[in-house]
């Protein structure tokens, strides 16, 4: 089938770009970054393809089992860097995020492929606004949690007075800490705006804003989680160490309600029911 | 056949004050290679001078007349007896003198290896000789590489990035903080050469603003007019905290001259701005436990000696590096210096195809009279080809021989041969 022959490209692509990133990492060498930033480029291009694909022949958006989620995952956070990488001309970035990235997609593609007929609830424009806010919303929270990991390796050179081979490829901690708190807005405009679009979603096609699915509930939790983070630091002024474990702390909860609450708890969002032709 | 010859000083050759003498005056460059352009001996040559050394590059097809018009030149210039140069100069001839000219601007032959100044400097001095026209084919193909060797050594090995002084080591740790240092302020407390060298750095970076204090105001005041800074009192200091982004301590107080309570005070005011305090002063000035303090980074002056033997230690490393590349980039050179050596009997050995071709068309003018204009130009291809057909051996193995220690009498053989003398 056309669909898995983009979407193994795609795959194909995307570990040589890891495998640039990480031979960029230890080597610092410009024309070999530029390299793996033009095959990601090729890898995104023909993943959107697979999704386009999946789109138009299941008539929903393809995000209603665990594989399909991973992947959309996954492309989310490569849009994201790829854009990042416009804007903040950072190259170390692409060597933590697209490992990262990758990884979903080699889980995804470890994962069988299940076929079946689409619930007619899910064949609207209301999910796949829904869902793509949610995912690029998570796509940013990722690269938030990414650069706070990467605060804290340098940050931990800095103040320990031991810098080992990273400190002179990771960039300033002023830099770390803007990027964190720039994905940190944007990625909580979409979660909010993903969420509101969700209960639009759900009144129409449910016929109630709020049912206390498991899933709305984590979700709550996990707004709440960046709503005070976001607050700490535009009103008390956190930031550096204790707003880069927090946005940690933060994406392993959007982490739980990704994968726990679809997968261990039921609901009407758990990929169990999701996939169940009714 | 012409020979590269380097004559010169550096600062491990020749004391400061010989080296002062040939660098004083500034239109000494302009002199030197007016007295290079007139001298009879030498085809091409380059002048390099700076405080750390003075020397002259020179192409010559007469190297023992060359050599000595250049010592009594240098002689001359600095006004000193020839005989008390001699002891502190050295002469280096053909690959010796390029592998040095490749070494000195990559830096490699520094007194401090890895600084960047001299690159400058060389491009200078080559911009210099090529507007008085004393550099030529030699010259320009070999200061054109020695840039390129000075660009590969820098990127392949990073010789030049970590930093290697005091002052610099601060500014880098600065920037890995702060990013850019543009729009930050500065607080100096005390002062020192070595402090006032630091926060000369730190104005080059773009500090915004910069407040001095002092027990004695007085002192403040002056040195707050080094900098354009302004002058703080003692005991404004806790309050300056909540305001600056770097602090540089240097007095010579007993006791702590900011303690952990200060700081810790400062910080919600701050609203958790870091804050990098630089403590350069023995005995410390800064409470160390205030390095444990969040967004609070101090370095006294022996953390940032630390930093400065890992880096010494990095271009060590690096320099081992850059001495291969400097080696390989000379064979490159030699290759093509020796293709040089063929080039003259390769061009009298097409003159000669084209003086035949052309004597015998002259002679075969009339019985090709009744041709049209296309066969005439069919006559002249055909001729063309079979000259270019039967030079083309003679010339490619020429060409592979370059660089051969048999070259010589391979050209004399071809010269004899086709008769060319």
């Amino acid at each position: 089938m056309m669909v898995f022959f983009w979407f193994n490209l795609a795959l194909f692509f995307e570990l040589l770009a890891t495998g640039g990133f990480i031979v960029f990492l230890i080597r610092q060498n410009k024309v070999v970054f530029r390299c793996s930033y033009w095959i990601l480029l090729c890898g995104f291009v023909c993943h959107t393809v697979f999704l386009a694909c999946r789109y138009y022949s299941l008539g929903a958006a393809p995000v209603l089992n665990l594989k399909a989620a991973l992947s959309f995952f996954s492309w989310s956070m490569i849009c994201v860097y790829l854009i990042f990488q416009l804007k903040f001309r950072l190259r170390v970035l692409g060597s933590f995020v697209t490992p990262f990235a990758t990884f979903l997609m080699i889980v995804s593609s470890a994962m069988p492929w299940v076929e079946g007929p689409v619930k007619s609830v899910f064949k609207s424009l209301w999910l796949t606004v829904h869902v793509g806010t949610m995912f690029i919303g998570n796509g940013l929270f990722a690269i938030a949690f990414v650069v706070a990991i990467m605060y804290l390796v340098q940050e931990n050179h800095i103040k320990r007075k031991r810098f080992g081979a990273l400190y002179s490829r990771l960039p300033s901690l002023a830099m770390l800490d803007g990027i964190n708190y720039y994905s940190l807005i944007y990625g909580f405009c979409f979660l909010t705006v993903g969420m509101i679009t969700g209960s639009v979603y759900a009144q129409r096609a449910l016929g109630a804003y709020w049912q206390w699915d498991p899933k709305e509930v984590w979700s709550l939790i996990t707004w709440l989680f960046y709503a005070v983070l976001l607050h700490e630091r535009i009103a008390v002024g956190w930031r550096g160490k204790r707003a880069a474990v927090m946005s940690i702390v933060c994406f392993l909860i959007l982490i739980i309600t990704f994968l726990g609450v679809s997968l261990c708890l039921s609901g009407y969002h758990s990929f169990e029911s999701l996939g169940v032709a009714r | 056949m012409s020979k590269i010859i380097n004559i010169g000083m550096n600062h491990e050759t020749a004391p400061v004050d010989l080296r002062e003498c040939l660098a004083a005056e500034p239109d000494n460059t302009i002199k030197v290679l007016t007295s290079i352009r007139d001298n009879e001996y030498i085809k091409e040559g380059l002048f390099v001078s700076t405080c750390n050394r003075v020397e002259v590059l020179f192409i010559t097809e007469a190297p023992e007349q060359a050599k000595a018009s250049v010592i009594s030149l240098m002689a001359r210039l600095g006004d000193i007896a020839e005989q008390g140069l001699c002891s502190s100069i050295y002469v280096l001839e053909d690959m010796d003198a390029v592998m040095h000219t490749f070494r000195v601007a990559s830096s490699l032959d520094s007194m401090v290896t890895g600084e960047p100044q001299v690159l400058g400097q060389i491009k200078e001095a080559y911009a210099q000789a090529a507007s008085q026209k004393t550099s030529g084919v030699i010259l320009n193909r070999l200061m054109h590489r020695a840039f390129h060797v000075a660009k590969r050594v820098r990127t392949e090995t990073g010789i030049c990035e970590a930093a290697i002084s005091v002052s610099y080591a601060a500014v880098e740790l600065a920037k890995k903080i702060f990013s850019a240092l543009d729009g930050k302020k500065v607080l100096l407390i005390g002062a020192g050469e070595m402090a006032e060298l630091t926060a000369k750095h730190l104005m080059a970076q773009g500090v915004s603003s910069m407040f001095v204090a002092n027990r004695t105001f007085d002192r403040a005041i002056e040195v707050a007019d080094l900098f354009g800074a302004q002058p703080v009192l003692f005991e404004e200091i806790s309050d300056q905290l909540s305001g600056v982004d770097i602090v540089m301590t240097s007095t010579a107080s007993e006791g702590y001259v900011i303690s952990y309570d200060m700081v810790k005070n400062c910080l919600k005011r701050r609203r958790n701005r870091p804050v990098f305090f630089i403590d350069i002063a023995v005995p410390r000035d800064v409470q160390p436990e205030v390095n444990s303090l969040d967004n609070v980074y101090l370095y006294n002056i022996d953390d940032l000696r630390g930093v400065i033997k890992l880096n010494m230690a990095q271009r060590q490393r690096a320099a081992i590096e850059a001495e291969r590349i400097v080696k390989e980039e000379v064979i490159k050179f030699e290759k093509w210096l020796a293709t040089l050596a063929v080039v003259p009997t390769i061009v009298s050995l097409r003159d000669k195809a084209e003086s035949i071709i052309e004597t015998e068309m002259k002679k075969s003018n009339f019985d090709l009279e009744e041709l049209t204009g296309a066969q005439k130009k069919a006559v002249m291809t055909l001729t063309h080809s079979v000259a270019e057909k039967i030079i083309n051996d003679p010339i490619l193995f020429l060409k592979t021989k370059a660089g051969a220690s048999t070259l010589n009498s391979f050209l004399d053989v071809t010269r004899k041969l086709f008769n060319l003398d």
